[in-house]
C-alpha cells in the first residue's frame, strides 16, 4: 500500500540575518563619521557573511496508514521545524512531501483563541481555524464542552477563565478533530496531572481508531505507550527510525554517551552549539565539588558544586549577568541559577577577562546526567549563549542517610517523617472519604 | 484512505492564487469576519454606535471647518450630505488600510502555528467593516430624509460602488500586510499616508472644482472613482464617467498587485514574522 505520508529529502534552512551594524547607536555611528567620513563600519564588514543554519538536512520517512510515530530528539534537533513543513506552515528549503490524506495539526495550544470571546464562541473559532466545518463543530459540540468541563462557563469570555480551563478548552477543541493525520506537538506537557491522563487516554484512543498520528513529545514513557514506531532526530538529521521502544532506548543512550564536554574544565571555544550575538565572550567553565575538589568522575546528590566561568567584557560595564541552567536528559529545565538574582553584588565597573562564581553549598538534583545552557547577558541583553555548554552527572548516593539511594522525582529535599504521639489524632479525626481532592 | 493527495514542496517567485483552496476554507473566512466583528466593538459602552458616531461627527466638524468657515461648496446638494456620502466610503477605506496592514502581525500566533490560505488575514479585516459601511449607507438614508433630498435611480449604481470600495481596500491592505511581515515601516507610514489621502480624494470637496485635466490626474486614485459614485448613486451628483472608470480601473490593477505581492512573499511569512 502507498504511505499516507511521505517525506523525501528535507532540508530547511534558516538565515540568521542578524547584523551587527544595528547594534552600534546612533551617537557611535556620528562619532565614527566625524572621524573617518569614508571608512565602513568594521564590524558590519565582518559581518557581511551571513550566518547559515540547517534546522533539518535530507530528512527522509513515511508513514503508513494508521501508523502512530513518535519523533524523539533534543530540544533544537528540528522536531518543530518539521511539524511545521509537514503541516504547510513553512516552506521546505529543498525536498518534497507527499500527503495522501487530510492533515490536522496542533502546535499549540488554544492557537486562535481570543480572550474576549466567550467559550462557546471560542470553540466555534478555534474549530474553523483547526480546519472543521460549522456542521462538524456543532455535531461535536456538547462531546467538546463534556469532555472539557467548563458547562458552567459556556457563556463566560475566556479572559476569565483559569489557565487550567483555558488549557482543558483548547485540547478538547483539538482533540475532536476528525483529520486522516493528526500532528501533536508537545501540547500535553500543559495543565495539571489529571487532565495530562485524560489528553493522553484521549491520544491512546485517537491512535487506536486507527487515525495516523505523529506525535512529538519529551514524555518518553508517553512515546512508549502511544507509539509503534520512533524516529529520533538529531542535529536536523534523522539518526534512528525503528520501534518506539528502541527510538527511546537510542535516544536515552545518546544523551549519556554524547561526546559532550565533561571534566573539571571545559574549554568554550570550542562549543558547538553557540549564539554569539557579537564575540565569544564565554571562555572556560570549571567545576569543583566538597573540600575544593576538581570535579572529574561526577558528584554526590547533595554535595556541593562550585561553578567558575572564565569570560571577557570588551567595555567597562557594571551590568552583565551570567547565568546556568540544568536542563535533564528530556531537554527540561529543572534548575536556573542566573547572577541576575544574586542580592549582594559589589563590584563596579569592569572590563577585559573576568572570572564569575556560582556557589551552590548543595545540588540536590536527582542522579542523572544534566546538560548546562550557559549564557552572559551584557547591559541586559544576550551577548553570548551555549546550549549543552557541559554536561554534570549526579551520581547514585545515600542523601538520606538510610543506606538507600532516592529514586523517583526531580530532585531531594531535606525533610523528616514522624508519627504524632496517640493522644493527639482524635481531636482532628477526618472521616475517610470526605475529603476529596478538588480539581 | 481518501483521494485526497498533496505534494509540499520548496515554493519561489510569484504564485498563482489557490481558488479551490480558498473555496475549502471559505467558511474560515465568514469565521475571522464573525471575529473581528464581535471583538471590534467588546467592552465599550456605545458599541456598534461607534461605527456611525465617528463619520457624523466627522460630517459636523467638516461642515463647519470647510464649509461655513473656508467656504466650500458641494456640487449640488446640502454640504453636510455631500461630506456624509463621501466620508461613509472613505471611513470604510481608511479603516480598512489601517487595520489590515496590521492584520498578519497582530494575528502572528495564527501565521506561525496553523495552516490556511493567509490571504484570508487581510480579507477578513477589511470585510468585517463592510457592516459598518452599510450602517453608515442606512444613516446616510435617513440623513437624506432629514434634508428632503431624493434617491434617484442611479442608486442601483451603489453595489458597484461598493465593490470598488472593498477592491481597493483589499488590494492595498493585501500588499500593506504582505510588507508589513518584513518592514514595520508600514505600521507608522499607514497612518500618515491615509491622513495624507484624505487631501488627495474629493471628500472635502467636489471633483469639479477641478479643471478637466487636472480631474484625470486625480482619477489616479482608485478612491475618487469611488467617492464620486457613492455621490452620484446616492445624492444623484453629476458624474465625470471617463475619469470615474480609470480610477476604478486603477483599484482593480492595485488588486490584482496586492494579491501578487501577497503571494509571493507569503512563503517566508511565519519564519519572518
Amino acid at each position: 500500500m502507498e504511505p499516507i505520508l511521505e517525506v523525501n529529502n528535507i532540508s530547511k534552512e534558516y538565515i540568521l540575518g542578524r547584523r551587527v551594524r544595528g547594534s552600534e547607536t546612533f551617537r557611535e555611528l556620528f562619532q565614527r563619521k566625524l572621524a573617518a567620513p569614508f571608512r565602513r563600519n568594521p564590524v558590519a564588514e565582518l559581518d557581511i557573511r551571513r550566518e547559515h543554519f540547517w534546522a533539518l538536512r535530507d530528512v527522509s520517512f513515511s508513514v503508513q496508514e494508521g501508523e502512530v510515530l513518535g519523533i524523539i530528539g533534543r530540544n533544537g534537533a528540528g522536531k518543530s521545524t518539521l511539524l511545521k513543513i509537514i503541516s504547510r506552515i513553512t516552506d521546505p528549503t529543498t525536498g518534497s512531501i507527499r500527503l495522501r490524506g487530510r492533515l490536522a495539526s496542533l502546535l499549540e495550544v488554544g492557537t486562535g483563541f481570543h480572550p474576549e470571546l466567550t467559550g462557546r464562541e471560542n470553540i466555534f473559532m478555534n474549530g474553523a481555524i483547526l480546519g472543521m466545518k460549522r456542521a462538524e463543530i456543532s455535531r461535536e459540540f456538547d462531546a467538546i464542552v463534556d469532555f472539557a468541563e467548563i458547562e458552567k462557563f459556556l457563556d463566560t469570555p475566556v479572559k476569565h477563565y483559569s489557565s487550567g480551563m483555558y488549557v482543558r478548552l483548547a485540547f478538547a477543541v483539538a482533540a475532536h478533530l476528525h483529520p486522516e493525520i493528526l500532528v501533536v506537538d508537545e501540547v500535553l506537557a500543559v495543565g495539571d496531572v489529571t487532565f495530562q491522563k485524560k489528553c493522553l487516554g484521549k491520544m491512546g484512543d485517537v491512535s487506536k481508531s486507527g487515525r495516523t498520528v505523529l506525535f512529538v513529545s519529551h514524555n518518553m514513557a508517553a512515546v512508549e505507550n502511544l507509539c509503534q514506531r520512533g524516529v529520533v532526530l538529531e542535529r536536523g538529521k534523522v539518526v534512528f527510525d525503528g520501534t518506539a521502544k528502541d527510538g527511546v532506548k537510542h535516544y536515552l543512550s545518546g544523551i549519556s554517551s554524547a561526546p559532550g564536554a565533561t571534566g573539571h574544565s571545559v574549554d568554550l571555544s570550542r562549543a558547538k552549539d553557540r549564539r554569539s550575538q557579537q564575540a565569544q565572550l564565554l571562555k572556560r567553565i570549571q567545576f569543583s565539588t566538597d573540600g575544593g575538589r576538581d570535579l572529574t568522575e561526577g558528584l554526590s546528590i547533595g554535595s556541593a558544586l562550585k561553578v567558575r566561568v572564565h569570560f571577557e567584557l570588551h567595555r567597562p560595564t557594571a551590568s552583565f549577568n551570567v547565568g546556568l541552567g540544568f536542563d535533564n536528559i528530556f531537554g527540561q529545565r529543572i534548575f536556573t541559577a542566573s547572577s541576575f538574582f544574586e542580592p549582594k553584588r559589589s563590584h563596579g565597573e569592569v572590563v577585559g577577562p573576568q572570572v564569575f562564581v556560582c556557589d551552590i553549598p548543595s545540588l540536590t538534583l536527582m542522579p542523572g546526567d544534566y546538560s548546562l545552557r550557559l549564557w552572559l547577558d551584557v547591559n541586559n541583553s544576550e551577548a553570548d549563549l551555549i546550549n549543552d555548554a557541559a554536561r554534570i552527572t549526579v551520581l547514585e548516593s545515600d542523601y538520606y542517610g538510610s543506606g538507600k539511594s532516592p529514586w523517583n522525582g526531580a530532585f531531594v529535599l531535606p525533610h523528616n517523617w514522624y508519627l504524632e504521639p496517640a493522644a493527639k489524632t482524635d481531636a482532628s479525626e477526618e472521616r475517610p472519604g470526605v475529603l476529596t481532592a478538588k480539581l | 484512505m481518501s483521494t485526497f493527495d498533496l505534494k509540499i514542496r520548496p515554493k519561489s517567485g510569484w504564485q498563482p492564487l489557490d481558488l479551490p483552496e480558498a473555496f475549502l476554507y471559505r467558511e474560515l473566512l465568514g469565521f475571522l469576519i464573525w471575529r473581528d466583528i464581535k471583538i471590534r466593538y467588546r467592552q465599550t459602552a456605545l458599541g456598534g454606535l461607534w461605527a456611525v458616531l465617528q463619520p457624523l461627527i466627522a460630517m459636523t466638524i467638516f461642515t463647519f471647518v470647510f464649509h461655513r468657515l473656508a467656504g466650500v461648496h458641494s456640487d449640488g446638494p446640502p454640504y453636510p450630505l455631500f461630506a456624509f456620502a463621501g466620508l461613509t466610503p472613505w471611513t470604510f477605506f481608511a479603516t480598512a488600510v489601517n487595520q489590515s496592514s496590521n492584520s498578519l502581525i497582530s494575528n502572528q500566533q495564527l501565521v506561525s502555528k496553523v495552516y490556511f490560505p493567509r490571504i484570508f488575514i487581510p480579507l477578513g479585516a477589511v470585510g468585517a467593516l463592510l457592516l459598518d459601511m452599510l450602517l453608515s449607507i442606512l444613516l446616510l438614508l435617513g440623513l437624506m430624509i432629514f434634508y428632503g433630498w431624493a434617491l434617484t435611480w442611479a442608486v442601483l449604481w451603489l453595489p458597484l460602488f461598493m465593490l470598488a470600495a472593498i477592491v481597493s481596500a483589499s488590494g492595498i491592505g493585501l500588499m500593506l500586510s504582505a510588507l508589513n511581515v518584513n518592514f514595520r515601516d508600514v505600521k507608522y507610514a499607514v497612518p500618515f499616508l491615509i491622513q495624507m489621502g484624505l487631501f488627495v480624494t474629493p471628500v472635502i470637496y467636489p471633483a469639479s472644482y477641478l479643471s478637466s485635466k487636472w480631474r484625470y490626474v486625480l482619477a489616479l486614485n482608485p478612491m475618487a472613482g469611488v467617492v464620486e459614485g457613492f455621490r452620484h448613486a446616492l445624492l444623484g451628483s453629476p458624474i465625470h464617467w471617463n475619469s470615474t472608470a480609470i480610477s476604478l480601473g486603477i483599484g482593480a490593477l492595485l488588486f490584482v498587485a496586492g494579491l501578487l505581492v501577497f503571494r509571493r512573499l507569503e512563503a517566508r511569512f511565519a519564519d519572518v514574522i
